[in-house]
């Protein structure tokens, strides 16, 4: 029972922490130039990706880790 | 009422605030001391990590570093910020549910070694003292700035303050003043770039501002672009293929940097429980963000405004302000070609205006026309920074002594008296001694910022992950692993940085990277050592199994 709660924690890492390159490393850095193409308001998109978009998302995936936890933490009745 | 006025009553205030907090929360025990008790709410924890996370170069310059390297300060806002994930995920939680008291704790407890807690504590100090020196400094910079006070009496009044919360009240004291600088710095910040979005835009929100059009229907950054290209400057927003490893590298060892530094991990020893543990850092980086959105907008406008009122404008016509920090030495006009025309080009032969990057935040009071008091606002949110950040890493120095060293390697037997009185003493020490060091602050202290992150992500960060994440890892690969990535950084930056006397030239550098972002690979080298060393020795005892086991779980 304790290795599947486990084992949800590390996949939800997975699935975050993938989102978490992909949109600083990979739309901020790495793409950045081809996004910069394309225009969000005056913000060339990967400039906006690097200086404030990556910020943004940051912050949700945090708050998405922990309405998931928290779930997952009850079901597994681990709340402390 | 004049500028000087309102900064003599907002600095008063603001200091008075944090004095008062001092004296209502002093520390009973030494529980109270090292981490307040774990009694710490976490939105109060999560604004309490973000002073002390964002210090006098976040607040006074990251918006000039921005607004001088365009899509190139990117690396600085994303790095700052993108660590509080891997915090979140990774490693937050699983140390509040150890539930020590200080980062060589939990490597000395998790690796049964004195050795490992040893290695730990001296790069524990190494890291923070180093910080905190530039906080010194950047306190007595903003007093001499602003005050007329000379520069050492600006680090004396500056050490008084932190001494008298830091000592009475530990990490209590701490936390709930942090938490009173948290909200002046940010008030501080963001009043400004309001007024001056609202000026340029129309839109009171800068993040939004910043990619809005300006009263000329023209969109602020096409015109910044084009103002950069005119005055031969690369395009505000391009990216620079050929420094584009080096932005990925730089980012990614501040991004590791931050989650292993350790007066950042110990704020989150301070909650109660594993899922305070969570939200807290959510919180923490929900408060940074503020910041560090709207910095990049700053750096935005402040630019266009210095160009536009400096850019081919009769010297003898500038307005006053740019006098008054002709005064600091911080704008400096040599007219070359005496047509008494200011030049500000890319083109050093022609160029006649060189201008200190603090000054994109520390004038854009004046340079966008906004009443005196937001000028005393900026400077008791400048000092806000510096004293937030300079607690939290002086905390970190005592309790490396007086917990770590005094009390688990020299004398177990310490009474817990005698221990609060070590922590006390050992605080004060640490106070008098940072402060010594911002009297007379060695040159390369922005160069050993540098260094400070690398090691950060070249050996907590690797040593507290396999902690976590994989049982098998011992004593002999952790150790190994953490020496191996602490010397390649320290040799590599200390031969790179010629201000540290290092001979070597950015030409050779490995792969292109430079010294700020070799933490990376120092990083990815101690993973790969302790991986290997890991399994080719014996494997880690029951116990110490089963502590890891205890920690993956809240309860």
């Amino acid at each position: 029972m304790k290795e599947k709660y486990w084992r949800k924690n590390i996949f939800y890492l997975r699935i975050l922490l993938t989102i978490w390159f992909i949109c600083s490393f990979g739309f901020g850095i790495l793409l950045a130039e081809n996004l910069n193409e394309f225009y969000l308001g005056g913000f060339p998109l990967g400039f906006w990706f690097a200086q404030q978009g990556s910020i943004y998302i940051f912050v949700i995936l945090i708050f998405i880790y922990v309405y998931l936890m928290n779930k997952l933490d009850k079901k597994h009745n681990l709340e402390e | 009422m004049d500028a000087q006025f309102w900064t003599y009553l907002l600095v008063g205030v603001t200091f008075s605030l944090y004095i008062g907090i001092a004296i209502w929360s002093r520390a009973q025990s030494t529980k109270e001391f090292y981490i307040a008790s774990g009694g710490i709410h976490p939105v109060l924890n999560g604004m309490a990590t973000a002073a002390d996370w964002m210090s006098a170069a976040s607040f006074i310059s990251m918006a000039g570093i921005i607004s001088f390297l365009g899509y190139g300060g990117s690396q600085y806002l994303m790095g700052w910020t993108g660590g509080y994930v891997l915090l979140a995920l990774c490693l937050a939680p699983y140390l509040r549910k150890f539930g020590k008291f200080t980062v060589p704790d939990f490597i000395g407890e998790r690796y049964y070694s004195k050795n490992a807690r040893t290695i730990a504590l001296i790069c524990a100090i190494f890291v923070s003292f180093t910080y905190v020196v530039g906080q010194m400094k950047g306190v007595g910079v903003a007093f001499s700035r602003f005050l007329e006070i000379p520069y050492d009496l600006g680090v004396i009044i500056g050490i008084g303050i932190v001494f008298f919360y830091a000592v009475l009240g530990g990490m209590k004291g701490i936390t709930y003043t942090q938490v009173a600088q948290y909200c002046v710095l940010i008030f501080a910040f963001t009043v400004p770039a309001i007024f001056i979005s609202l000026q340029a835009t129309g839109n009171p929100i800068p993040q939004i501002g910043f990619g809005s059009k300006t009263t000329d229907g023209v969109y602020l950054l096409e015109k910044l672009n084009q103002l950069s290209v005119d005055l031969g400057f690369e395009k505000y927003t391009d990216i620079n293929q050929t420094t584009l490893i080096n932005v990925f590298f730089i980012t990614a060892a501040l991004m590791f940097g931050t989650a292993g530094l350790p007066h950042v991990i110990v704020r989150f020893f301070t909650v109660p429980k594993v899922r305070d543990a969570r939200i807290s850092a959510g919180w923490a980086l929900l408060f940074i963000s503020f910041l560090y959105t709207t910095a990049p907008a700053v750096a935005a406008f402040a630019k266009v405004n210095l160009i536009n009122t400096v850019s081919n404008a009769q010297y003898s016509e500038v307005p006053q302000w740019f006098k008054n920090w002709e005064n600091t030495g911080l704008l400096q006009f040599d007219d070359k070609n005496s047509d008494g025309v200011i030049q500000y080009v890319a083109d050093e032969q022609v160029n006649e205006l060189t201008i200190d990057r603090d000054i994109m935040v520390l004038a854009n009071p004046e340079i966008a026309n906004l009443p005196p008091w937001v000028i005393g606002l900026i400077v008791a949110g400048g000092l806000a920074a510096a004293l937030s950040t300079a607690a939290g890493l002086l905390l970190v120095i005592s309790t490396s002594i007086s917990h770590d060293l005094l009390k688990k390697n020299i004398n177990p037997n310490i009474s817990e008296k005698g221990e609060l009185w070590a922590a006390r003493i050992s605080i004060a020490v640490a106070v008098v001694a940072a402060g010594l060091a911002g009297l007379n602050p060695p040159g390369f202290v922005a160069e050993v910022v540098a260094l400070a992150f690398g090691l950060a992500a070249s050996s907590f960060f690797p040593a507290i992950i396999l902690g976590i994440f994989d049982k098998r890892m011992n004593k002999e690969g952790a150790l190994s692993g953490m020496i191996v990535g602490v010397v390649f950084t320290t040799i590599y930056i200390f031969y790179f940085k010629p201000q540290l006397g290092g001979p070597g030239l950015p030409q050779d550098y490995l792969f292109g990277i430079s010294p700020e972002g070799i933490g990376t690979i120092g990083m990815i080298i101690n993973f790969i050592v302790s991986l290997i060393v890991s399994r080719l020795t014996k494997p880690t005892p029951e116990n110490i199994k089963e502590l890891v086991e205890s920690i993956r779980y809240p309860k």
